[in-house]
């Protein structure tokens, strides 16, 4: 299949390793990975606080490069990302947009997938022949959990890791605080939903926590090193693609 | 004004800014900030809404056909709303025919004078009441007080919540931010005859608030309800309850005053036998609340003598001229989206400065009273005190689309809202991510930020707004290379052919 | 114009700025459930039991044995007028027919209370009173701190749908199960709080 890979704006520009190991772990699954230079954003923050006309220039340009029908599917290490494009895009589109503009978007958005959807329900596997010797604690995330209705599909994932060593996080489903905006306009809120969080993560005794999506992970991630807990975040395209060879395979160490 | 007149659709008023309680006297994050210091109202409330969450959950998972009895709940909500004109008129028949009087209340003040009025008329100066949430909404219980007439809360939690002169914080449980020994000492301090020697076990507190109200229902004549369900069809009304307080109020008084929501009806008697399974056990995890009474206007030889039906719009058909924003309006006010709200768990229900808490409460409210009806009306806070998690729209038993509904109304108040600074910060950033030119523009300039970084790449303190993140949370220093600089470098190549080749050699 | 007109007036408006789509009711949820007398009569039971409401099983001969059993040696028993009146004879107090001339303060007096039932749900172990003649006026088993409930198995339905469709709409219902409890203080849940603090239901099987 050609996959075209949405980089998310948070992934291109801040966490550019998830999105490595996501066209890594794509092309070593016999998937033909193209990177269409025009993307840009999704305009999920844009829509999630209130600014719907301009997220309209973002859904345009989201169309441009991805209704196009030489692109097989879409992948977005992002649950919130995809959650958006397939569930706000065409709100935006119909309160703004023309008709071929809706058309676009109805394309687009029914071939975007998310990591662990794309790979279990399109590729059909589970075993990606992934080796990440660590102990990992898994949170799902808000819109995987419940917008796109991921399930268990990143855990099935993350259960065929080698010499993972997975540990149950408690309270699991319950939101890390992040919420876009919600975390400056509601940040006391956020930061108490965030401690328990963190504190769920701890108990566990994991090396790192995992998600799949880099925008929670920014927020747990940044409480954690906050409190000097020595616990890593690790997108999981990154535990997927690592390998005997090379655990977290393209990581940069970002100073 | 009508339309009949105007030729096109005049829109419907909100609720009266001050009259009631759609609005309270700060914003969400002000008032949580009050909320999340109270240790104790904490604890409380995370044992609480964990405990009912778990029962909720058991009690859905028990029936096989949860998620169609769901479905057929919407629908039949989004049903009345269509045919809202239409089903009123045929209740308003039905309840007629049946020996009750029927009264129209535009507003919270219409319906304060009419309840007042009817208590007067029957030399009262004293009324129960049940548990009821339009009644909160109105502010009936102030009216009733500035009349002279002493309104007596029936339920338990809204008596201690009375006694207390305490605002509810829950739905359901309006106590719930209480702990037994605090309501041991409300009691000793207010109710009337009490034992003083009274001590802190529930099943003596309940005790004791049996004796002090059964004299009243004895002796009160007139009682004050709301309704969980209106039907359409057959004129019946319905309260769901579990300590028989509701019962004593629709039974033993002489007069009986209902105040309903005009969006509270249901099509058909058979309709029930849908909210009957939903209600009570996404609002207190039971298969069964202990009792629900129906009853049809008056009956002779049983119950009140005389019964007055209030219909109240107060907003309601202000929310109903939105096209989005109406799916609030099927809320059957169970609670369950308060107890798996992480929000509502953390601030309680105060904070929202409304009857209507919760996830429910922030997109309901603003759509009854507004949002823009003063400058920085508080009610323009509360469709942003979400995270967006989505667990709201998972529990709800008539399907609320919670989360669309609380972007939606987000939109609604940027489009109403004067320019902001954050309006210019997200107009700049939708042109700077408008084209991929602009976007690797500005992240060549963002990569600046990495000088904000320490030696160990953590960015620890930013100016405001910002600071509100880094108040207790780092964020990385952007890394050396965005995706796109990689994916075009050497390396990236690199790192792909190898990929590829390592697919040649798994399929060969 | 009158308030009536005017909230109507702008319903109309509120549909008319936003018309809404017809709807069609999905009805693929369960109803019409049947059970044999056996599997009915131990839902029943077992959510009764939930409850802490006390079951007592007899068949039809032996309803005034079982009644009697179920109330105990009260003083004073008050019976809606309808009530077959043999089910009392083996009553060791007095018994009173309730009457709607009697004002309902006389039944504080009352130790206890047996009416029949008009049909009961098993699934959530619900008995719906609807003041027919063996039921009695609603205040007659609310005041009374006993109710001893009869229900024939056979008006014992599977689903709260069976339920509902055998009610009448006009006659005043009241849907009970298990005693008044309230969970108001600390989520501790406190039966009996000002409904009867004890709820006995004779299940009868016919034959």
């Amino acid at each position: 299949m050609r996959v075209a890979l949405f980089a998310t704006c948070l992934g291109d520009t801040l966490f550019p390793d998830a999105v490595k190991a996501t066209a890594v772990l794509l092309t070593r699954l016999g998937q033909e990975v193209v990177f269409p230079p025009g993307q840009t954003c999704c305009g999920q923050m844009h829509v999630n606080t209130g600014y719907q006309a301009d997220a309209l220039p973002l859904v345009r340009n989201y169309t441009a490069d991805f209704a196009d029908e030489s692109i097989d599917a879409v992948v977005a290490p992002s649950g919130s990302c995809v959650g958006s494009i397939r569930h706000q895009h065409a709100i935006v589109a119909e309160r703004y947009g023309d008709r071929s503009l809706r058309e676009r978007v109805e394309r687009a958005g029914a071939k975007t997938y998310e990591l662990s959807e794309f790979l279990v329900d399109v590729l059909g596997v589970t075993d990606v022949g992934a080796y990440f010797p660590h102990r990992v604690t898994y949170h799902p995330t808000c819109h995987s959990l419940r917008m796109l209705r991921v399930g268990d599909k990143p855990l099935r994932l993350l259960k065929q890791v080698r010499e993972i060593d997975l540990v149950e996080l408690p309270g699991a489903e319950e939101c890390c605080g992040f919420g876009g905006t919600f975390a400056l306009k509601n940040s006391e809120t956020s930061t108490a939903m965030l401690s328990d969080k963190m504190r769920a993560v701890t108990t566990t005794g994991a090396e790192f926590c995992s998600a799949g999506d880099s925008s929670c992970l920014m927020h747990i991630g940044g409480g954690l090193s906050r409190l000097r807990t020595g616990i890593g975040t690790v997108h999981l395209a990154e535990v997927l693609a690592s390998t005997e060879q090379r655990v977290r395979p393209e990581e940069e160490v970002s100073a | 004004m009508s339309s009949a007149f105007l030729g096109i659709p005049t829109p419907p008023p909100r609720a009266p800014y001050a009259t009631g309680h759609l609005r309270g006297d700060q914003s969400f994050p002000d008032a949580a900030h009050t909320a999340l210091d109270n240790t104790q109202q904490r604890r409380n409330l995370g044992k609480a809404t964990a405990t009912i969450r778990g029962k909720r959950d058991r009690m859905a998972d028990e029936l096989p056909d949860w998620e169609e009895l769901r479905s057929a709940g919407a629908a039949l909500k989004a049903d009345v709303l269509a045919r809202l004109p239409e089903l009123l008129e045929r209740f308003e028949r039905e309840v007629t025919e049946r020996g009750g009087v029927v009264h129209w209340a535009r507003d919270a003040d219409e319906a304060n004078e009419i309840v007042t009025r009817l208590v007067a008329e029957k030399g009262s100066d004293e009324v129960l009441k049940v548990k009821s949430m339009a009644t909160q909404e109105i502010g009936l219980n102030e009216h009733l007080e500035s009349a002279g007439i002493a309104p007596v809360e029936t339920d338990l939690a809204e008596l201690i919540v009375q006694l207390g002169a305490d605002r509810p914080s829950h739905i359901l449980v309006p106590a719930i931010h209480r702990n037994r020994a605090e309501i041991r000492d409300i009691f000793l301090r207010e109710m009337p005859g009490v034992d003083p020697n009274l001590d802190d076990d529930p099943v003596r507190l309940a005790e004791e608030a049996r004796k002090y109200l059964r004299s009243k229902f004895m002796s009160t004549r007139v009682a004050i309800s709301g309704a969980n369900f209106g039907v359409a069809d057959t004129g019946t009304l319905s309260v769901v309850e579990s300590e028989g307080n509701g019962r004593m109020c629709l039974t033993m008084p002489e007069t009986l005053i209902t105040v309903m929501g005009i969006e509270k009806l249901v099509p058909s008697f058979t309709d029930l036998e849908v909210f009957l399974q939903l209600l009570p056990r996404s609002s207190t995890g039971e298969r069964m609340n202990p009792y629900t009474s129906m009853w049809t206007g008056v009956t002779e030889g049983d119950g009140p003598g005389e019964f007055h039906l209030v219909l109240l719009d107060n907003g309601r058909s202000a929310t109903l001229a939105d096209g989005v924003g109406r799916e609030a309006l099927q809320c059957i006010r169970c609670s369950a989206c308060l107890n798996v709200c992480p929000v509502y768990e953390r601030t309680g229900g105060k904070a929202y400065g409304s009857t209507y808490p919760g996830p429910i409460g922030a997109v309901l409210t603003p759509q009854l009273a507004g949002m823009h009806e003063s400058r920085d009306d508080p009610n323009a806070s509360l469709p942003y005190a979400s995270s967006l998690c989505g667990a709201c729209y998972d529990v709800c038993p008539v399907k609320i689309d919670i989360p669309s509904l609380l972007v939606e109304l987000r939109h609604q108040h940027v489009e109403q809202s004067r320019y902001t600074a954050e309006a210019a910060m997200m107009r700049a950033s939708s042109l700077a991510m408008s084209s991929a030119k602009r976007f690797t523009k500005a992240q060549r300039a963002s990569r600046l930020g990495r000088v904000l970084g320490g030696a160990d790449g953590r960015i620890s303190a930013l100016p405001p707004p910002l600071n509100a993140w880094t108040s207790a949370r780092d964020l990385p220093a952007p890394p050396k290379r965005t995706f796109r600089e990689w994916w075009d470098s050497e390396d990236g190549r690199e790192a792909v052919r190898a990929a590829r080749r390592e697919a040649e050699r798994g399929e060969s | 114009m009158n308030a009536r007109d005017v909230v109507l007036g702008r319903v109309r408006d509120a549909l008319a700025a936003a018309p809404p789509e017809p709807v069609t009711v999905p009805r693929d949820y369960r109803g019409r459930r049947e059970l044999p007398d056996e599997q009915r009569m131990e839902l029943l039971v077992d959510r009764l039991g939930e409850y802490r409401a006390d079951v007592y099983r007899c068949s039809v001969a032996e309803t005034a044995a079982t009644v009697a059993e179920a109330l105990g040696d009260v003083r004073l028993v008050a019976v809606p007028g309808g009530l077959d009146g043999s089910w009392t004879e083996e009553l060791t107090g007095r018994v009173e027919v309730d009457s709607a001339e009697l004002p309902v303060r006389w039944l504080e007096d009352v130790d206890g209370v047996v009416t029949s039932s008009a049909v009961t749900c098993a699934e959530t172990g619900t008995v719906f009173l609807d003041a027919s003649a063996d039921q009695g006026r609603r205040a007659l088993t609310l005041v009374p701190d006993l109710h001893v409930c009869v229900v024939d198995l056979s008006s014992v339905v599977v689903g709260v749908p069976e339920a509902v469709g055998r009610l009448d709409p006009v006659r005043p219902t009241t849907m009970i199960s298990g005693p008044s409890a309230t969970s108001d203080i600390e989520l501790d849940r406190v039966e009996g709080v000002h409904g009867p603090r004890t709820l006995r239901v004779v299940v009868r099987v016919d034959g």
